[in-house]
């Protein structure tokens, strides 16, 4: 088939018009193979597109191999340590039968990528991977016909690896991509005709290999934000009120006047100071001074679950069975605790970072954001320039863990370039990424269990104030349940919002002590007494596989072993965690000694780096299990650096083990963020069974042992 | 007040005009234009600022520019000897010791100044050595074992 046969077929495929843009964005993308679709159409990404309509997710290209024969691959994803880069680039790889190596990975750029509706909630591997493999497909299959063409056989006697198409009864007959591709302008849009491979046929797909940009970060040279340099670029520094809602009463500028090149800008409440160095505008800001009005405290870090039970008071039920009443009339011990989590930070060590260029009408930015294409949105809707005028460009994330989805930095910096018609780049401080952190809400967990002669749960009955409904399907089997939600809008003090898996840490410490102290009460052993009651058999399998590796011996607590155990469920993975600690009855520390952490995520795509994210997740879930904590007086947060926000160093890492239900014929779940739920309950119940102490409220410090060892 | 000072920048010599109230880290990242060295919190407690400064680990958030007068200063961009890696490096990329990336300079450079003076650290002695050096996303395990596979290979002195 000719070139421009192919080319004509295409165009008539296509059931709308190309519009102007269109053409544009082709232009833009050069030549090569092109493999286009709508997301509307193929409905798979609808789950994180937020099922807009229109332009924005009607035309998307997904992969380029270019005349070289080299591919790029579009995503919206970006990439902020959660290892995207590769296992995207893997799933591509092994769909298109071309060297990992050979692999261009364009990541959140909103020209040139698909639109996509954020990195966020484990969703990549579940809901981008297979889009990406239907067009992968279709682009070998459009090559092994242009071999066909090339070679003068029959498509069905070709074969593509490596890169290369070649005569199954001859591999020397053969044909590369480059040779394919070159000169060639050729734009398709999957047919679903193309084979994908099944797992049996994978070569790439659940291979360990190391990460793509391993190499240029430990050059140093990965570009994040804050590490753009455009021509006369100025450093922004923002004047902050002492607390969020204040408002501004006077400002004097006058003690910066004769500071050598800064120049201050104001707009309402909106303070800002530029200098060609950082510093500089540091401390030009702090000499600028400020009034403001601050509102009167309704609550601070101690007495924020009193206010929290009282004020959030719509209840809804999230799920229901059977009858309380009769739960409890059945049950022969009767458990009632309330447990209580405080706010947690995101602590990237990076902070919220933008640089922007307003030129022409057009802006041009470069954000640590975990959502480019809301950015755009947000910067197009608030400044009111055509969504086509502002360009978020990629970048390298330096963490995440939701709390790059708010973008308040991005659209500070839009500002400030608009108003002054400069580029600037703004690096909010650590103090500032405290300050307007969007935290993981604290919030307070009521619980009921009952339990009968045999070791059977009769009833379970628990309300969640603040901490939402993620993976709070019971997979327990209770006759007798109900799970309530309760909120109030606009409670708290300042932004909260999705933290790595959001609301399911909180829950589930909250849930897996309950029921660990339902099995003491019980006197029966804790994975023993799961097990007896567990509905769910993929999470029965997850416990099996914990208990197994970690060499679990049934016991009752407290043993003195400091084991603990505890189950959860998340974006669409069942985990299950082991820890085991020592803990100092004198000064009530807690020594982390090794944590076991089973998943089945179904499919896994790249076992290496799902063992990565385990590790880090259970890391990073130490901290709030054992001890950060925002402390606040309402809108005035006094947290502010790393030395009174203590997050999991060297010396708190236990020895951690990752295994893996091994089911390569189920589908792919979400691997980023699961096992952190777990963290928190398995710490509170080893450190029950180490010493008796326990504690109903994360973190889990020595005060609070010590506290709890003296009732 | 301006002031002009001379030191050895990543093996070059170098001169500079910088304000007396300027830190090391800014003058890095902004008048020299390396960006490996990265801002964390601007108050010693991260580590992800950290560079050599006479093979010394040295937090340049904390360090004024003319502190390096006549000394010498190697950030992450300068460990490498003819594009080939640094054997911390080469362990970081192997272990796979990193996530995002963003602490991992300071990583690197805080663990080859542990090395210089400790060429043979036991594992306690490496988390000891690396405790003021934060990373949020849990890498630390394998920065162990990088740090440990590392000094091994680095044995006989070749990079040190
Ligand atoms: S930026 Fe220097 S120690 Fe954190
Ligand atoms: S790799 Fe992200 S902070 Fe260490």
């Amino acid at each position: 088939m000719k070139e421009a046969r192919i080319n004509e077929l295409y165009f008539r495929d296509f059931d709308k018009p190309l519009s102007r843009d269109r053409r544009d964005f082709l232009k833009k993308l050069g030549n090569g193979i092109i493999i286009i679709f709508s997301i509307g159409e193929l409905g798979i990404l609808n789950g994180c597109s937020f099922g807009k309509g229109g332009e924005e997710d009607d035309f998307n290209a997904y992969l380029r191999i270019k005349e070289d024969g080299r591919v790029d691959c579009f995503t919206g994803k970006i990439e902020m340590g959660q290892g995207v880069i590769t296992s995207i680039a893997q799933v591509l790889a092994e769909e298109l039968d071309v060297p990992l190596s050979q692999v261009d990975m364009i990541m959140g750029d909103t020209e040139i990528c698909p639109y996509d509706a954020g990195t966020w909630g484990s969703m990549t591997t579940r809901f981008f991977d297979p889009v990406l493999r239907a067009a992968a497909a279709e682009a070998r299959m459009v090559l092994i016909e242009l071999a066909a063409e090339h070679l003068k056989v029959d498509k069905e006697q070709l074969k593509a690896a490596e890169g290369v198409v070649f005569l199954t009864s001859d591999p020397k007959k053969k044909v590369d991509y480059a040779t394919l591709t070159k000169g060639k302008k050729i734009v398709r849009k999957p047919s679903g005709e193309a084979h994908q491979k099944t797992p049996d046929e994978f070569r790439i797909i659940g291979k360990p290999v190391i990460s793509l940009d391993a190499e240029i970060k430990v050059r140093g040279v990965a570009k994040y934000s804050g590490d753009i340099r455009l021509p006369g670029m100025k450093y922004a520094r923002i004047k902050r009120p002492p607390s969020h809602g204040s408002k501004l009463v006077s400002m004097d500028g006058s003690a910066i006047e004769g500071m050598e090149g800064v120049e201050l800008f104001q707009d309402g409440d909106f303070i800002f100071v530029l200098h060609d160095n950082p510093e500089n505008a540091g401390q030009a800001i702090a000499r600028v001074k400020a009034e403001w009005e601050v509102p009167e405290s309704k609550a601070n870090d101690q007495t924020i679950f009193d206010y929290i039970k009282k004020t959030a008071t719509d209840a809804e039920v999230f799920e229901e069975g059977g009858n309380l009443e009769t739960g409890r009339s059945q049950a022969d011990v009767v458990v009632e605790e309330e447990y209580f989590d405080g706010y947690k930070a995101h602590a990237s060590i990076e902070t919220h970072t933008a640089t922007a260029e307003f030129k022409d009408g057009k802006l041009t930015m470069w954000a640590s954001s975990q959502t480019p294409f809301g950015t755009r949105q947000a910067i197009s809707d608030t400044f009111k320039i055509p969504l086509d005028k502002v360009h978020m460009k990629q970048i390298f994330l330096g963490g995440g863990f939701g709390g790059k989805i708010y973008n308040q930095q991005a659209i500070e910096a839009a500002r400030i370039a608009i108003m002054t018609q400069k580029p600037v780049q703004l690096i909010w401080t650590r103090q500032e990424e405290f300050m307007y952190d969007m935290f993981r809400s604290a919030a307070v967990m009521k619980a009921m269990s009952g339990v009968d002669k045999n070791g059977k749960m009769t009833m379970w009955e628990y309300d969640i104030y603040c901490a939402g409904s993620r993976g709070c399907n019971l997979f327990y089997e209770v006759p007798n349940n109900r799970t309530r939600t309760l909120n109030k809008e606009g409670l708290h003090p300042f932004g909260t919002g999705a933290w790595r898996a959001p609301g399911n840490s909180t829950t589930t410490f909250a849930r897996e002590s309950h029921i660990d102290i339902t099995a003491h009460r019980a006197g029966i052993d804790p994975v023993e007494f799961r097990l007896n009651n567990m509905k769910e058999p993929r999470m029965k399998r997850t416990l099996e596989l914990a208990a197994k590796t970690f060499g679990w011996e049934p016991g009752v607590t407290p043993s003195g072993r400091g084991v603990g155990v505890a189950l959860g469920f998340d974006a669409g993975t069942y985990v299950a965690i082991i820890a085991q600690v020592e803990v100092d009855k004198n000064t009530g520390k807690v020594q982390p000694v090794r944590i076991v952490c089973a998943q089945d995520m179904g499919q896994v795509v790249n076992p290496h780096g799902a063992a990565i994210q385990t590790e880090g997740g259970i890391t990073m879930g130490l901290g709030y299990a054992l001890s950060e904590d925002v402390v606040f007086d309402w809108g005035k947060v006094n947290t502010s650096n790393f030395d009174d926000y203590e997050i999991t160093r060297f010396a708190t890492t236990p020895v951690i083990e990752a295994v893996f239900i091994d089911d390569m014929n189920s589908a792919p779940q979400g691997g980023g963020e699961p096992a952190i739920i777990c963290v928190g309950g398995a710490i509170a119940n080893a450190v029950f069974d180490a010493c008796g102490a326990r504690v109903f409220q994360v973190p889990i410090t020595p005060e609070r042992i010590l506290a709890a060892l003296e009732i | 007040m301006k002031k002009t000072i001379q030191f050895t920048f990543n093996n070059k010599p170098t001169t500079l005009e910088v304000e007396d109230n300027q830190t090391l880290l800014w003058v890095i990242r902004t008048s020299l234009n390396m960006t490996g060295t990265k801002y964390g919190c601007g108050f010693g407690h991260c580590g992800s600022c950290t560079v050599l400064v006479d093979k010394e680990p040295t937090r340049t958030c904390l360090t004024m520019a003319d502190f390096v007068e006549g000394k010498n200063v190697l950030t992450i961009e300068g460990l490498a000897r003819n594009g080939e890696l640094h054997p911390v490096q080469k362990a970081f990329v192997e272990h796979d010791a990193l996530q995002c990336g963003f602490c991992t300079p300071g990583m690197i450079v805080n663990a080859i100044g542990l090395l210089y003076r400790n060429p043979e650290p036991t594992r306690q002695e490496i988390i000891d050595g690396m405790h003021e050096n934060l990373c949020r996303c849990g890498s630390y395990g394998r920065i162990l074992d990088a740090i440990q596979s590392a000094s091994k290979e680095m044995k006989g002195g070749k990079w040190l």
